[in-house]
This record gives structure tokens, sequence and C-alpha cells, in this order.
């Protein structure tokens, strides 16, 4: 077993083998073997590209549930601000903060107020330092993972500043324990659009620790939360996040709060990649940031997400329009050098053919003349997204060459032919003189 | 031994690309093939960098001022040799041509953002050793080793 958590998984009972998901996984992590598919963890960034495509529903994010909320005397939601954007226009964010604390929550601390902070300190330490251009937003888990497995010589040019929903987490529990309330009886729970803020909490990235304790996906308390909403007599004001905060909920919403700058907003994993690739190559010179998300709209087009991305993002655009606009206040004990990173990323590797070079190197050359001898169809019957692909995996001493059907379709033609030619051989005894 | 000297290593893994003239569309792609297989290969980030920066920047010269090449990349343990050859024109003045801001691309290739006259000082400050070649009518040979 690897060691690797990630959140996303595969129920193996609704998995048919089918090569949907093999051919869109932005890292080439998934194999079918067997009949199933099989995600290679070290590989997984966690994007949910896989989720949304599969047909029969076989792929899943691992997530926490409503209960478990429980095991905290205090426990605290922390809504992403796309929550705002599954309800109709007629929920506004007061009923949605209210609906939350009707569901056991003791308290709401809002991530778009977290994303507010965050705005602010990004907007000061470009301010005050200089960075690799151009840089590189670090709020998507997903890309964060990509750039980690995939683009590690850009990883100097990521911003290195805490996630809104880290920098949420942590307002709420310095308060909270500012109040008195003990550490161990307050359970931090992120509502979340995705599977990779999940990850991000397992495994946090430039975090020694992450402050949140659980996360609970969309899908996961909707149900429950606009039952809440329907019934609801009495709403409190409860929201104190502003315009600025709930626009991170779409793409282009965390870009737009930095001033002064070049700034190129990407949404989409596979388009994200391609971006990612020019600026390796020196391509894209002129950009000062680049905000890039997995998901196509932003978070609004999470893989957890109930409603449609292009209709909630449409919400947000008009909570942003009719919102209020005071930005939010830097606490007296957060200043912004709080929320930036405390320990480096580190590259991973886990593409390496072999830990000595050379020996990847000769691995290579093996992979090169296989790959020259297969027929390029990139049909994935084998099990592997490309030929390439499977290339890489024999190598690997992970397949064979005869898992290509039309490899094997040859060499059971050799072997036919060569029967055919045994079998016209008389033993001498019985075969006639020439 | 200066790398224009140098013959390939033993045991080196060789791969080679073909670069048409004029073709923006897939401009990149050598590059970006050569990048992931040295990730594949286990090179660390900053060397990665280096030699994609400089392999785009050679690329895209053959597919801007050349009738057409081949850019090859010789692997070995710890270091890239990039080898750029072309069919044609050649370059007259190398000096010139290797100066900072030196461009002589037309006016709808410096449109889509090229013709700084960047592309061989940058490649020039990627390599750890540089060497290039012209002769007119016949092409320009570029060697770089990135170690
Ligand atoms: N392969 C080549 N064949 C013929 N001429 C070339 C070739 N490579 C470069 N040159 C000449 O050298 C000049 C300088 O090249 P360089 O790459 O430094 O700048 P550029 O290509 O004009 O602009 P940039 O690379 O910044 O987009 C070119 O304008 C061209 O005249
Ligand atoms: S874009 Fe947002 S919802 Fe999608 S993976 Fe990234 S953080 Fe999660
Ligand atoms: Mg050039």
């Amino acid at each position: 077993m690897s060691s690797y958590f990630h959140s996303v998984t595969l129920d193996k009972d609704l998995c048919k083998g089918c090569t949907n998901c093999i051919k869109r996984c932005p890292t080439e992590a998934i194999r079918v073997r067997e009949g199933k598919a099989k995600i290679i963890d070290e590989r997984c960034i966690d994007c949910g590209e896989c989720i949304r495509i599969c047909p029969h529903h076989a792929k899943l994010a691992l997530t926490d549930t409503l209960d478990s909320i429980r095991k905290y005397k205090y426990p605290v939601a922390l809504p992403a601000p796309s929550l705002y954007a599954q309800f109709n226009s007629k929920v506004t964010i007061n009923y949605i903060l209210t609906g939350l604390l009707e569901l056991g929550f003791y308290r709401v601390e809002e991530v778009a107020r977290g994303a507010e902070f965050v705005s602010r300190a990004i907007n000061e330490f470009f301010q005050k330092s200089s960075f690799p251009k151009p840089a590189i937003s670090s709020a998507c888990p997903a890309v964060l993972r990509l750039i980690q497995v995939k683009f590690p010589e850009l990883i100097n040019q990521v911003v290195p500043f805490r996630s809104p929903m880290e920098t949420a987490a942590l307002l709420a529990r310095k308060t909270m324990e500012k109040e008195g309330y003990p550490p161990e009886q307050i359970g931090i729970f992120f509502i979340s659009p995705c599977a990779a803020k999940l990850t991000a909490v397992k495994n946090p990235l430039g975090m020694s620790q992450s402050f949140v304790d659980g996360v609970i996906g969309f899908s996961t308390i909707f149900g429950a939360l606009r039952d809440k909403v329907k019934k609801m007599q009495e709403v409190s004001e409860l929201q104190k996040s502003t315009v600025a905060g709930v626009s991170w909920a779409v793409i282009g919403g965390e870009s737009s709060l930095i001033s002064g700058i070049r700034r190129l907003s990407v949404d989409g994993i596979a388009n994200v990649s391609k971006v990612l690739e020019e600026v390796v190559m020196g391509k894209l010179k002129e950009v000062d940031f680049i905000e890039g998300l997995a998901c196509t709209g932003g978070c609004v087009g999470g893989p957890l997400t109930v409603e449609n991305s292009f209709m909630a993002k449409e919400r947000i655009n008009s909570l942003v329009k009719t919102g209020s606009k005071h930005g939010a206040k830097f606490l007296d004990d957060l200043d912004w050098q709080n929320l930036m990173w405390d320990k480096e990323v580190q590259p991973l590797g886990v593409l390496r053919l072999d830990e000595d070079m050379a020996t990847a190197i000769q691995k290579m050359e093996d992979m090169e003349n296989l790959h020259k001898n297969l027929p390029g169809l990139d049909c994935g019957s084998c099990g592997a997204p490309t030929c390439r692909a499977l290339a890489e995996d024999i190598v690997r001493g992970q397949a064979d060459e005869v898992d290509c059907v039309f490899k094997l379709r040859e060499k059971v033609t050799e072997l036919a032919e060569k029967m055919v030619a045994i079998s016209s051989k008389m033993p001498p005894s019985i075969g006639e003189k020439e | 031994m200066k790398i224009m000297d140098k013959t390939k290593q033993k045991n080196a893994l060789m791969i080679a690309f073909p670069i048409e003239a004029g073709n923006f569309k897939d401009a990149g792609e050598a590059s970006s093939k050569i990048k992931s297989r040295l990730l594949q290969l286990g090179f660390q980030g900053p060397l990665i960098r280096r030699v994609a920066i400089a392999t785009y920047e050679a690329e895209m010269n053959l597919v801007i001022h050349s009738e057409g090449g081949i850019i090859k990349a010789e692997i070995n343990p710890g270091s890239v040799i990039i080898l750029v050859t072309d069919v044609g024109p050649g370059i007259s003045d190398l000096n010139k041509a290797m100066q900072e801001g030196f461009s002589t691309a037309p006016e709808h290739v410096r449109e889509m953002g090229f013709g700084a006259g960047m592309g061989l000082p940058n490649m020039c400050s990627c390599a750890s050793e540089f060497f290039i070649d012209s002769e007119i009518g016949k092409g320009t040979t570029i060697k770089m080793l990135i170690s």
C-alpha cells in the first residue's frame, strides 16, 4: 500500500473498467487493471476530473460526514464562498449561515472573509518584496499539487500564502482560544466544493500543520441544509464577508483584487497545465500574476457542487454587484506575514523512471524503442492512457508488451504461422523421400 | 574539451525532433517533450528550466528564421547537450545576431510577440557552454551544454 493519502477513490463495485477516466487524468495517474480502474496514489492531484467524467459514478471523494462534527463540543463551520451559489437568489448569505448553525455548528467563520485577508496580504507582499515572475496563485490545492508533480521548476514562483480556508481556520481558532474555549474541544470543518481541499488538510503544502479538523462536501450537506433554510423562521445577521471575498468563488475573483499588475486567470486543469508549460519555456514574460483554478469557472465548478457551474457563476456575480464593499481589516495580531507559508514545498519526483539517473536513461532508451513499435493509436485497451504510457509501464515492470491488443494479435499470428510450419513437418520415419 | 568537439558519449540517450519552418501552431512541442523527459529522468527543476527556455528559443528561431531543421537532445546523467541544426538560410553577421535586441523578425512575427532580439542571448545565458556556427546558403548550427 502507498503511504500517500488523497481524497479521490474508486468504488470498485460501480467501476465497469471502461477507459473514460484514464484519458482525462492530467497526470496520467489512472490505469485499468483486471477490469477495474486503479489510481496511482502519489500521482493523483485530486482535481476531480475523473469524478466528473465517470459515467458510472464510480469515482468518489472521501470527505467527512455531518455526524463527525459531534466529536467536538464546539464545531465551527467554514463555508467556502461557492456554497452561497448553490441556492437560488432569494436565499441570502445569512440564511445559509443560520442554516449551518441549525445543523449543529456552534459558530460559522466565512472563508470569504479569510479570502479578504489573503487578498490584502498578497497586495502587501507584491509591494514589499521582489518575486520571480509570473507569480502563481497558491489558492487551489489541485493546481499546487499539479505543480509539485509536473512542474517542480515552478515551485519557487508560487505565492507563499495560506489559502483562504486556512486563514479562516486560523481566525476562528485564534478568536475562540482567546475567548477561553478549550482548544481540543474546538473542531473546525471546511464546507467544501472539492476533493482537493481534504487532501490539502491531511497533507498540507507549505504549512507544517493545518488548522482544519474536517472537510464536509457540499453534496453531503446540501439536502439537510436546504431543509433548514426552507423551514427557517428567524434569520440571524451573521455575514461578515464582503464582495471581495465572495468573488473568490469564481475564476478571476482573486486576481481582480490585486492592483497594478498584469494578471492572467485560467480555469480548467488542462488549461492550467498548458499555461504553466508556457511559463516554464519563458513564454509569458509580460504577465505578473497567474490565477489558476482546476475547475471550470473556478470553485463554483468544483466536483462536489450541486448547482451547475454557469448558474452558480451568475449568482456569485450578482452577489458581487449588489453586496457590501467594505474590505476586511486585519486583526491586531494577524499581520500579513502571519499568513505566509512556514514550510517549503518540495518537488516530488513521482514521475522518475528510476532513482539512479543512469538507469533511468537506460529505461527511457528502452521505452523509446518500445514506443516506436506500438501502433500509436492511444486506444486505451491496454489500460494505459497512451501508447507512451504503456511503454513507460512496461519499463517500470508493471505491464507487458502483449497488453497491447495489436501486439498480442501479432504474436498470435506469429505463433500460428510457426504451428502451421511445424505441423507440415513429418517425422523422417513417416515422411516421403524427396 | 569544448562541446563543439565532443562526440556522443556511450550510453547517452539521443532524442530528435524535426522542426518545420513557419509552423507556429505546433511550435514549442519539441521543447515541451524534452522537458517532460528530463523530469522523468530525475533532473532537478532549475536545470529543466534552463533546458526548456534554451530549447524553446532555439525552436522558435527555427520556426521563424530558418527553412526548417532539427533539434536533438543528448542526455547524460547530470547534463544535457542540445544540438540545433537547420538547412538555411544562415546568418550573415553572427556577432550582430548575438547582440541583445538585434532582430530581423518581420512585422507579422513581431505582432505575435516575437522579435525582441533576446533569443540567442537567452540561450547563451542558459547554457553552461554555447557554440554557434553559420554559413550563408548552408545553415546554422548551435550546440549548447547545460549542466
Ligand atoms: N536559425 C536561424 N536562421 C537564420 N537566422 C537566424 C536564426 N536564428 C537567429 N537568426 C537571426 O538572428 C537574429 C537574432 O535572433 P534572436 O533569437 O536573438 O532574436 P529574434 O528571434 O529576432 O527575437 P526573439 O528571439 O527575441 O523573439 C534573428 O532576428 C535572425 O535574424
Ligand atoms: S478550483 Fe476550487 S473547487 Fe476546484 S479543485 Fe481548486 S480549490 Fe477545489
Ligand atoms: Mg529568437
